[in-house]
């Protein structure tokens, strides 16, 4: 009490304007990152940029031989495996998020939580494990053949089955990509209003009805957010593609025909890249792969935020 | 007619619930798949050379991938000193500063980033620090783990934070004391058990990823001595035993595979059991 100015150290405000100064600067990183993975990709591929210009989205010859790159076969088969993959992961996890929220019993609830987390948490690269020595040889056996009996007059279904395939490679996506749809489908499901439920069911409505009516329509922007959210996640997915696609840069009608995805051909040639102008074109799809990816994903963080405020977080 | 369209509504909502029940099921169906593969072909390769020997040259039988798990290991903490003060710092400042426009846009870039390929990150640090460092290292390897963690711990810190009980700042701030050191001593305190979790599930993702090791840490056969030598770790060193041609080197693949999603796996059931309580209060 003698000294008044001894507790002074404590409400000087300089502590305060350090420590908030040093939270912000690492809030802030965010930003640079954002700004050094632009500036990096955009860096490395300005050779290639200047080479081929636009050409190099128009161009389907890869030829590293002969220096000549087009990033079309990627770009298709990006876009095809990561559609089929969206194909059969909506409906599934759309379903299962709303068995999850509105008519599974409540014992089962959690315990099948945990298993989507566990599916969640699985490493890229054993599901590609699993899908070289698993699946693909039980797609060549079963199902392809399968396919090709009962739809062979569609022309996606003809030709001759290798078994690492576009099809292989958008099954192997659409696994990867259910966990993250379904939890993020499931928090927003969650976000519905209960009164929206108690409304329906005071008017007499089923358990299925309550969903339909009261629920899913409600939901409509947030479930399309979540979808879009899991298209980003596709067209992004690296390991397990690449270890049952096939790796051929080729565009074919046939879905059992091998093919390439910009993700997968930056893993398989980027160290073993020899020129400038190879490591300079692969660059180039690198940046194509996050613009592409950095849109999807803005439009479905756009989709999410406005759906619901900040309190529903997409699962990562 | 009124009873006719009854027994069908029932009917559709009978039919509705079992078919979202066997989607459920087909959602579940790959994990219990690879999870049957994984120990039925990993299990049995699984014994002490495997978690004490360097790999055997190409070809030759044996050896194990002790140099893989101790990488991994080695990767993640170093990966950790980047990640975490970054990211937990950056979460305090969502949390406990509140500039609307500001925080909107860092939570967006931070969820937008989070979901950038991680192969791309592999790039972006290989034209970081493996070419002016002139060639494939530990340090790089951790370096790209940590810049991944940023956003994931970011926004659970941010997250965690929120469930500090606003009387608790408030009783600490009306005692005089610095808004900082409330912060610093009393709302990360309180959160800590929420704060680690956050850490523990993005040491758990990072610690599988492939693509973004590929060409930092690249892979190594021996020891690592070194942060400026390659170093291997286990994602990479399935990923290359899967694609080789050798029976042998596939048998370790599922045996490293098994590992990895034991490490993977037992992060995540025992994040969820030490956090039930936290979850089931958000849930109400």
């Amino acid at each position: 009490m003698s000294n008044p100015n001894q507790g002074k150290s404590d409400v000087s405000p300089w502590g305060d304007r350090a420590f908030k100064g040093l939270t912000l600067m690492m809030a802030l990183s965010v930003f640079v990152l954002i700004v050094l993975i632009g500036y990096e990709l955009a860096h490395g591929s300005a050779k290639a940029m200047r080479l081929f210009g636009w050409h190099f989205l128009t161009s389907s010859d890869w030829d590293p031989v002969n220096e000549k790159f087009g990033a079309v076969p990627f770009i298709f088969g990006t876009l095809a495996s990561s559609l089929i993959g969206l194909m059969i992961a909506v409906p599934l996890s759309i379903a299962t998020a709303v068995y999850l929220t509105e008519l599974a019993p409540l014992w089962i609830r959690q315990p099948l939580t945990i298993f989507i987390e566990l599916l969640a948490a699985v490493p890229s690269v054993i599901l590609g494990l699993w899908g070289i020595y698993v699946m693909v040889p039980w797609l060549r056996v079963h199902l392809f053949p399968f396919l090709q009996h009962t739809l062979g007059f569609l022309p996606f279904f003809q030709g001759p089955i290798y078994g690492p395939s576009v099809l292989a490679g958008g099954i192997i996506v659409a696994i990867m990509i259910l966990p993250i749809i379904t939890s993020v489908s499931r928090e927003i499901l969650r976000s519905v209003p209960g009164l929206q439920r108690e409304a329906a069911y005071a008017l007499g409505a089923t358990r299925w009805e309550v969903t339909r009516i009261a629920v899913l329509s409600y939901a409509k922007k947030g479930l399309f957010g979540a979808v879009i959210l899991g298209l980003g996640r596709a067209l992004g997915e690296t390991m397990a593609v690449t270890m049952v696609i096939g790796n051929s840069p080729q565009i074919a009608k046939s879905l059992f025909a091998p093919g390439y995805t910009l993700a997968s051909v930056v893993a398989n040639e980027f160290s073993e890249a020899t020129t400038d102008t190879y490591l300079s074109a692969l660059f180039e799809v690198g940046l194509v792969l996050l613009g592409v990816t950095v849109l999807v994903n803005a439009l479905a963080q756009l989709l999410l935020k406005t759906f619901a405020g900040p309190g529903v977080k997409p699962q990562s | 007619m009124t009873a006719h369209n009854h027994h069908w509504r029932k009917a559709k909502n009978g039919l509705m619930q079992s078919l979202t029940c066997v989607c459920a099921v087909l959602v579940i169906l790959p994990l219990l798949l690879v999870f049957f593969q994984l120990v039925a072909r990993g299990a049995s390769s699984l014994n002490w050379a495997f978690f004490t020997q360097l790999p055997k040259p190409a070809g030759e039988a044996g050896g194990g991938m002790a140099n893989a798990i101790a990488g991994t290991f080695v990767l993640m903490l170093l990966a950790s000193t980047l990640g975490v003060p970054v990211g937990v710092l950056g979460g305090v400042f969502l949390s406990e500063y509140s500039h609307r426009h500001l925080n909107w846009w860092i939570r967006f870039g931070a969820d937008v980033i989070n979901g950038v390929p991680s192969i791309t990150w592999g790039m972006v640090v290989y034209a970081l620090m493996v070419l002016p460092m002139k060639g494939f290292s530990l340090l790089a390897g951790a370096v790209v783990l940590g810049l991944m963690m940023i956003p994931l711990i970011m926004r659970t810190t941010e997250e965690v934070l929120q469930l500090v009980p606003t009387g608790y700042r408030e009783a600490a701030l009306a005692l005089g004391i610095a808004q900082w050191r409330v912060i610093s001593q009393i709302v990360l305190r309180t959160a800590l058990k929420g704060i680690i979790t956050g850490v523990m599930l993005a040491l758990a993702r990072v610690g599988g990823e492939t693509a973004p090791l590929l060409f930092t840490a690249f892979g190594n056969a021996y020891w690592t001595h070194r942060l400026t030598e390659p170093v291997a770790a286990l994602p990479l060193q399935i990923f290359n035993y899967a694609i080789s041609p050798y029976d042998d080197w596939h048998r370790q693949a599922w045996a490293g595979a098994l590992v990895l999603i034991l490490l993977v796996s037992s992060i995540n059931v025992c994040v969820r059991v030490l956090t039930r309580d936290r979850f089931a209060k958000r849930g109400s």
